[in-house]
């Protein structure tokens, strides 16, 4: 247990900054230099798609993407982010409607529990504009940072699958 | 009665068909309400302070710093429990707070908890209490508990429980004898969506409402109650989303912490644990020392079983004395046996404390008696396949407990159907990387890379046991045709709000079906656990859905002049077999209003004797893993290639959801039986991160195919049996006799390490 080496000063909470977030400017206030970028976007933003599971970048529950790369929110520090362009599950499929992938989560049968779905959305989306026609093995090779504790994968693998050969097909 | 009676259709969303989740496009878009998400305007933060030793007595407690740092609004310790210190689920052993003069009884137990603006004031506010205690030596060996040399560590003694099952001759001897002493390691159920609750008082600090992921709302209610001195209807419980659940969320965790501490803020609260105190805060799955022996004729058939079972139990009581019970009852396994004699324990150490964890101590009676048909076969020059068919349970048996089984038992098919699923490819000697032992950078050979294959079967009891009324309720209403459910049913991720609403499609005739919110404001649901909400609570709203139909039909007689009897819902329609003429229930249900609330009772068990003899167990379902495996033996890695399963489920109400639960149930299973352990040390977790406790990643999980053996359980109100739990129950040992057929070695523990095979 790790609480006794925190030092007891008190914590200001005067920290100004702005984030853009699924193609907004968001204004960050009286906030602590701290934050993670995953607390700011779920207690400050109101972004709370981005799930907290192991603040340490084993899970992929955090995921969003930050200038184009798959990152965990988690690891990153909300005012060393100030430059970027991130995107979260929030911002995926613009005006409420699904996207191909979320779609597919659905019909495949991806979702149990559902608190690693938003983290896995955005890392196949991520992995899926990367490489559209990914085999098997790249799939689970490219998802490995994401821990789903319900599904056991096979579903989400199938969920994968399904969008992968819609794009093939609508190529 | 069936609930197929009326609607032998596939008409989308009703039973048999994969319906949607209610809660999916929230959950794909992230905008479901996760208890973690829950927020409430002027809401502050609460955490709470652990003690670091695993044994000690707390000399005095200094919080007078902690209440001096700006931001801190109330720290709390056991002087400010307003009602009952101690909280638990059969015994309440457990203190709320640990208090001064008092002890501390695992590495993690909670002593003060405080209240604040922000996350970063609360850990500093905790590092701000000073705790001085003397510190104690642990009692970490059940043994010690059970011979009586180690110190009594809580007033209520160190043994939560012992059971004998003697059964039969127990002096019978057989031609064959097999025995070995089999050890399990403590596993974390590791849901992903960690402990989180809001609580919000009641003005004046009458009540409070608290949102919280929890697995039985009506038991944590009454329990926290107790704690507060509150009458339970000024404590109301509404279900926050739950990310999983798998047993960890049976107890009381941080519950009582939160609504204290809302209670005396005045202000609404907040408790999230991280990652490394949800470790602390729930109890896990018991470590588990087993000695078996089989007695056997030469024809391979089971004469008698002995065991002897130890399970640690850890600091507090939990649900001990019930896990036990299951795992000593599962003695026999799936198997035929007339003669049995078995000693079971269950103790109380200053290890962390563990309960609930899905298969619920049949978990560690199966890769027992798994390991042991594995070595009746290799004694007998029988395969494992034809050892097992010799002795398959079937309907009608003598339990060794005495109970007649009088579940449908299909224990044969399950394996003559496991075995007939194609075997997979050889391994390709060029292999990519990624699917053989090690991953990437190639550390396996290819061409030293030893293929095994292992079998497991297990057998599983549904419900709650032992005299347990774990009743369900469910209120239906239909108002001008609109059908609104109501429960208390604990949806953790299991799909049971989208079963709700298949049945009452199916049985009403209505395509759209609303669900009120879950909480206590209707009758208890029980726990969602021991495979039980799809019969328990699906039976109460199969029930509340054939009252309201039922008044329906006599609305349809009473106002249209026809013949009650001749009425029946088809598809959408009432029908009047009588003249054919259908009626639509939109129609018919056009301004009346019906509102029917139910409760569904399984038959009533009983307790077990001295002898450990009683009909104990409501129902029971069975199912067959077959594993395939590569190994590495020079570096003791293996990956799990395929696994073959047949599993007996009554009836596939929704079958995308059962392939779900299969699946995730074989990951489980495979991560306690090649890597999922909490290693403790002198009483304290080693491993408490996602980095050192190590899960199965999609790169492990295995091909698995799948087989349903659906014969309608006539005892079931659907049909169906519980599928949760079967899953992760023998493929455990499965993995592990393929592991042993690759290596050639017993291996008698799991998981399974790398030292364990190549050293």
């Amino acid at each position: 247990m790790k609480t006794n080496d925190v030092p007891t000063t008190p914590t200001p909470l005067n920290e100004q900054y702005s984030l853009r977030v699924n193609g907004r400017d968001l204004p960050v206030q009286d906030a602590w230099i701290g934050e993670s970028l995953l607390y700011v976007l779920r207690e400050r933003l109101g972004l709370p798609g981005a799930k907290g599971a192991c603040e340490q970048g084993e899970c992929g529950s955090c995921t969003v993407i930050m200038d184009g790369s798959a990152v965990c929110s988690c690891l990153v520090l909300a005012a060393s982010a100030t430059d970027s362009e991130i995107l979260t599950v929030e911002g995926l499929g613009p005006d409420g409607s699904l996207t191909d992938v979320q779609q597919a989560f659905l019909s495949a049968g991806g979702v149990q529990c559902g608190f690693c779905t938003p983290g896995f959305i955005v890392a196949v989306h991520h992995l899926l504009d990367e490489n559209p026609s990914p085999t098997d093995l790249e799939i689970k090779e490219a998802l490995s940072g994401n821990i789903c504790r319900c599904t056991g994968y096979g579903r989400i693998l199938e969920a994968v699958r399904i969008v992968a050969e819609q794009r093939s097909q609508e190529s | 009665m069936s609930s197929l009676l009326t609607d032998q259709t596939t008409r989308p969303g009703t039973l048999g068909t994969n319906a949607s989740r209610p809660d999916g496009v929230a959950k794909v878009q992230g905008g479901f309400a996760f208890s973690s998400d829950m927020w409430a305007d002027n809401m502050l933060w609460g955490a709470t302070l652990r003690s670091p030793h695993p044994y000690a007595r707390i000399v005095s407690i200094d919080v007078t710093a902690a209440w001096a740092l700006p931001g801190v609004e109330t720290v709390i310790t056991a002087d400010d429990v307003p009602g009952k210190p101690t909280y638990g689920l059969i015994v309440q052993d457990q203190p709320v707070f640990a208090p001064v003069g008092g002890f501390v009884r695992y590495a993690g137990e909670p002593i003060a908890a405080v209240a604040a603006d922000h996350p970063e004031t609360c850990k500093r506010a905790l590092a701000a209490i000073k705790v001085e205690y003397e510190v104690l030596q642990p009692v970490t060996d059940p043994e010690a508990c059970i011979s009586g040399v180690a110190a009594q560590i809580h007033p209520d003694g160190n043994i939560f429980r012992h059971q004998r099952i003697v059964c039969g001759d127990p002096d019978i001897v057989g031609d064959i004898q097999v025995e070995g002493t089999y050890q399990v390691g403590m596993q974390d159920q590791a849901f992903l969506g960690l402990e989180a609750a809001l609580a919000i008082p009641d003005p004046g600090s009458a009540g409070v409402e608290l949102y919280i992921a929890t697995q039985w709302l009506h038991e944590d209610r009454k329990q926290i109650a107790e704690c507060l001195s509150l009458p339970e209807d000024k404590v109301r419980l509404v279900l926050g989303g739950v990310g999983g659940a798998f047993g960890a969320r049976e107890d009381i965790s941080l519950q009582v912490h939160t609504c204290l501490l809302a209670l005396r803020t005045g202000r609404p609260v907040r408790i999230a644990y991280g990652r490394e105190e949800s470790f602390y805060g729930h109890v896990h799955r018991h470590p588990a020392q087993i000695w078996m022996r089989h007695h056997a004729d030469r024809s391979g058939k089971i004469v008698k079983v002995e065991s002897r079972m130890v399970f640690d139990g850890g600091a507090y009581c939990s649900t001990s004395p019930a896990v036990l019970i299951n795992g000593i009852t599962h003695t026999q396994g799936p198997y035929k046996c007339d003669n049995a004699i078995v000693d079971g324990w269950a103790v109380r150490t200053n290890n962390p404390p563990c309960g609930a964890m899905r298969g619920f101590g049949v978990v560690q009676a199966c890769f027992a008696h798994e390991s042991q048909m594995e070595k009746l076969a290799s004694i007998l020059g029988m395969s494992p396949v034809d050892v097992r068919l010799v002795n398959a349970m079937e309907t009608g048996d003598k339990l060794i407990t005495g109970q007649v089984m009088d579940s449908v038992a299909p224990v044969a098919q399950c394996i003559q159907e496991t075995a007939d699923i194609p075997m997979p490819p050889p391994l390709d000697p060029n292999a990519n990387e990624l699917s053989v032992p090690g991953g990437t950078g190639l550390t396996a050979l290819p061409s030293n890379i030893r293929r095994g294959v292992g079998w497991g079967v297990s057998i599983k009891n549904l419900m709650y046991s032992e005299g347990f009324d774990d009743y369900s309720t469910a209120r239906c209403r239909m108002d001008n045709g609109i059908v609104t459910l109501k429960f208390a049913t604990s949806e953790v991720g299991q799909g049971f709000t989208m079963l709700a609403q298949q049945i009452a499609r199916t049985i009403l005739g209505v395509d759209e079906v609303l669900l009120d919110t879950i909480d206590t404001q209707v009758g208890s649901a029980g726990s969602t656990s021991a495979s039980r909400q799809t019969w328990m609570s699906g039976g109460a709203v199969d029930a509340a859905c054939r009252a309201v139909l039922s008044d329906l039909l006599d609305h349809a007689a009473s106002s249209r002049s026809l013949d009650r009897h001749s009425l029946t819902i088809e598809g959408t329609d009432v029908v009047d077999s009588s003249t054919g003429l259908r009626h639509p229930v939109a129609e018919i249900a056009r301004g009346v209003a019906f509102d029917r609330t139910e409760e569904y009772h399984h038959p009533a068990t009983e307790d077990l004797d001295e002898n450990g003899q009683g009909n104990c167990h409501v129902a029971f379902a069975f199912v067959a893993h077959r594993a395939v495996v590569d190994v590495d033996p020079d570096l003791g890695l293996v990956k799990v290639v395929q696994i073959a399963t047949a599993q007996d489920i009554g009836r596939a109400l929704n079958p995308l959801s059962v392939q779900g639960q299969i699946e995730g149930g074989i990951a489980q299973g495979l991560g306690l039986a090649v890597m999922e352990e909490i290693v403790v040390a002198d009483g304290k977790v080693r491993n408490p991160s996602f980095t050192d406790y190590l899960l199965p990643t999609f790169l492990d999980a295995p091909d698995v195919d799948i087989r349903l053996i659906e014969e309608w359980e006539p005892k079931s109100p659907l049909g169906a049996k519980g599928v949760g739990e079967p899953p992760c129950i023998s493929v455990t040992p499965a993995i592990a006799n393929a592991i042993r057929d690759a290596v050639g070695k017993e291996l008698p523990r799991v998981p399974v390490r790398p030292y364990d095979i190549c050293l």
